[in-house]
């Protein structure tokens, strides 16, 4: 099963290497990641997601827990949370396919951020699925280059007072 | 606040530390720490033959002690050389401190001459790590890991110290406590999961206890034995457990798992309750994990999180210090007020299976005349010493025939790399063990092959005078992996035969020490009685049956009921 964790960990040199480290060293996955600063500048903010049984999720959690630079570890995929990424498509536009390219990003709410004579670059954002959607319809038309954020998730707020 | 150089700092926080003696070998980027020591004199250096001696001699005087154990390296090769040690103490969660020099800030990452990435390389095997690049956090630094060292789940901790930051200068500021936001370990209890446990224990017909390092390092040794004895529980130890419950007391079962007595494991395997205190269910403790204790609830106190529910699954986890945990749980005891008698009948029949199984098959070892069994050999030294030696061991056959036949009453007298399984670890942890007890008499068990890799330390050891006693079985061999081979791999004998040993007795004498060889049975008492009366550092070696080996033992990766016996 795959889940999506948030750690929040001090903003100081190697955090991020022991985190990666711990992974490597005890054979987890990291399937993507995300870091970047917080409103405090002392803490970074990191968006994992993982994959194994509740058995290695458990551990995982736990061993994030056990680095001393971790200040806390949430599995946001327990409960409803938003999940996105964003990616920046490359794709090849010539004559024949330019117009249909424009169509599927419109039908997708994709942007066109750059414009060659024979490319589109587009920017998609979404949840995982949506991605892949896009790049799975994108390929047969030629996909010359392609980078992806890795997914970044909050919790949602309860909708009931 | 007058300024103070880093160097100054290191020696002061030291100092504050309650730090009497360090250990370690000096070099280019740590030169100016030891010239501050050197000016200081305050703290007392034991200067090591080799860097990992150092970090060995800090583990053995942490684990004699229970305070941190500090080591010093230099930069490069110095640093590298502590590794083992660091791995070492972080597998068995040894409290150390290791400061390393460091090429001066401008240079790193420019391979400057004996530059490595210390902190990088032990990052896997420190508990947490720094490198120190402004003098204004060395202070609070210092503090940080001296704390994080001993607290929690305890384990070493390294200081990477640029040279430039040595020299340069800052207010010191040493605070008396120190809190930290991302590391909060959990040494309460909680009180509703020791009353689960409680109410488990309660309905038990069958339980075990299965202690482990966590007792030593909490000192939680008198709660564990009262649980014992009022509750009527038997008890079985890892080899880090051992001496945390009375190796003579009748509850106990000795030590479990792949080289643990025959009732230990037939114990574990028909228990309907195991509970487990400060271990971590090792697979040379469960061997084939999916047959391990088939009919038993578990109940695991711990204070690391990560060793719960790690390889087995727990019914009632309790987090927290073990000497709390136990003291909560003898409490609940107490309180339901149930008598004791009446705990010993729900036992009765389970304690006599359990006598039964150790009568079938008791730890034991075949005679032969005119040949030095191994076993024997313990066996005396432990009459001889009257089981009060603080004994360090190396790894291997040696280590297990010590656990086996010398019984450990007390806390903190057996010393042994568990985790890691370091040979040439027992030499030099007993010469740190004997810095913090000059009094006591401190024995390294050794075998031939592990005593070579740390012999060096002969000359530190006669440099601080210190009367260390070696006793080497030497069968010539490097007997486990021999006896892995023989049982295993059809006797071939691939790399574990020497073909050349030093005469022992000549390389004590070489160093200043006194050395003695028995080659009969009949002269190992009186080589021992000598070796043990004599002042000084002693090696006595035993040229014992050479292919000797340690049972009973479970075969990697099978059921621990399936064990080969003598």
């Amino acid at each position: 099963m795959k889940h999506t964790l948030s750690v929040l960990v001090e903003n100081t040199p190697g955090a991020l290497s022991r985190i990666t480290g711990l992974f490597s060293g005890r054979g987890f996955n990291i399937e993507s990641l995300s870091v970047a600063a917080t409103l405090d500048p002392t803490l970074s903010h990191l968006t994992l997601v993982t994959s194994g049984d509740d058995f290695i999720i458990e551990q995982i959690i736990k061993q994030l827990n056990r680095l001393v630079d971790v200040y806390k570890v949430v599995d946001v995929s327990e409960g409803d949370f938003v999940e996105r990424e964003m990616a920046l498509i490359k794709v090849r536009a010539e004559a024949e396919t330019r117009a249909e390219i424009l169509r599927m990003c419109d039908i997708f709410r994709c942007k066109v951020v750059d414009v060659s004579p024979k490319t589109y670059t587009i920017e998609i954002t979404g949840p995982e699925s949506k991605l892949k959607a896009v790049i799975e319809l994108l390929k047969p038309l030629g996909i010359k280059e392609i980078t992806r954020t890795g997914t970044i998730a909050i919790i949602r707020e309860k909708k009931t007072a | 606040m007058a300024k103070m150089t880093g160097k100054e700092m290191v020696v002061e926080a030291l100092k504050r530390e309650g730090v009497d003696v360090v250990f370690g070998f000096p070099g280019g980027a740590i030169i100016d720490v030891y010239d501050q020591l050197e000016k200081d004199g305050s703290i007392k250096h034991v200067l090591v033959r080799h860097a990992q001696g150092a970090a060995h001699a800090a583990d053995g005087y942490a684990r004699a002690t229970g305070k941190v154990g500090v080591c010093i390296a230099t930069s490069g090769p110095g640093a590298t050389n502590t590794v083992t040690g660091i791995a070492t103490a972080y597998m068995d969660s040894i409290p150390m401190v290791i400061f390393t020099g460091q090429v001066p800030t401008g240079l790193i990452g420019n391979d400057a001459f004996q530059e490595v990435d210390i902190v990088g390389i032990t990052r896997p095997c420190t508990k947490h790590n720094y490198l120190v690049k402004d003098v204004k956090d060395l202070s609070r630094t210092i503090k940080e890991a001296f704390y994080i060292a001993r607290s929690g789940r305890p384990g070493p901790v390294l200081i990477d110290l640029p040279k430039d930051v040595q020299n340069a200068k800052a207010e010191f500021e040493y605070p008396d406590k120190i809190k930290l936001r991302s590391y909060n370990p959990v040494i309460e209890p909680h009180g509703k999961q020791i009353e689960r446990a409680y109410r488990v224990l309660e309905r038990a017909k069958r339980p075990v206890i299965y202690a482990g390092g966590g007792v030593i390092i909490s000192d939680a040794h008198n709660e564990l034995r009262e649980l014992a004895e009022r509750t009527c529980t038997p008890v079985t130890m890892t080899l880090m457990g051992l001496g945390g419950f009375p190796g003579t007391h009748e509850l106990n079962l000795g030590m479990l798992g792949m080289h643990g007595t025959y009732c230990a494991n037939m114990a574990m395997a028909n228990t309907d309750l195991i509970i487990a205190v400060g271990a971590r269910f090792d697979d040379r403790v469960t061997g084939k994990i999916e047959a391990f204790a088939p009919f038993a609830k578990i109940i695991h106190i711990d204070i690391d999180p990560t060793s719960i529910q790690k390889n087995v699954k727990v019914d009632v986890p309790i987090v927290g210090d073990c000497k709390k945990a136990l003291r909560k749980l003898v409490n609940a005891v107490k309180v339901a007020g149930r008598p004791e008698e009446a705990w010993c009948d729900q036992h009765q029949s389970w304690l006599e299976q359990i006598r039964a199984w150790e009568e079938r098959h008791p730890l034991g070892y075949k005679e032969e005349p005119g040949v030095i069994k191994p076993q024997y050999v313990i066996e005396k030294l432990y009459e001889m010493t009257k089981g009060r030696a603080i004994i360090t061991t190396e790894v291997g056959q040696n280590q297990m025939w010590t656990a086996q036949f010398y019984k450990f009453d007390k806390p903190r007298t057996f010393l042994t790399s568990g985790g890691l399984g370091t040979m040439g670890y027992g030499f030099p942890a007993a010469i740190g063990a004997q810095m913090a007890f000059p009094d006591k008499l401190v024995v390294d068990v050794a075998g031939d092959g592990s005593i070579q890799m740390n012999i060096q330390e002969m000359a530190t050891a006669m440099d601080q005078k210190l009367p260390v006693k070696i006793v080497i079985l030497n069968n010539r061999f490097l007997g486990m992996v021999r006896q892995w081979q023989e049982l295993f791999y059809e006797k071939r004998y691939a790399a574990t035969k020497f073909e050349t040993t030093p005469d022992f007795v000549k390389v004590a004498e070489s160093y200043g020490a006194t050395g003695f060889r028995a080659q009969k049975p009949e002269e190992v008492e009186a080589v021992l009685k000598k070796g043990l009366e004599t002042d000084g550092l002693v090696i006595m070696e035993f040229a014992i049956a050479r292919e000797e080996g340690v049972f009973p033992m479970v075969p990697a990766g099978k059921a621990t009921t399936e064990m080969l016996l003598v």
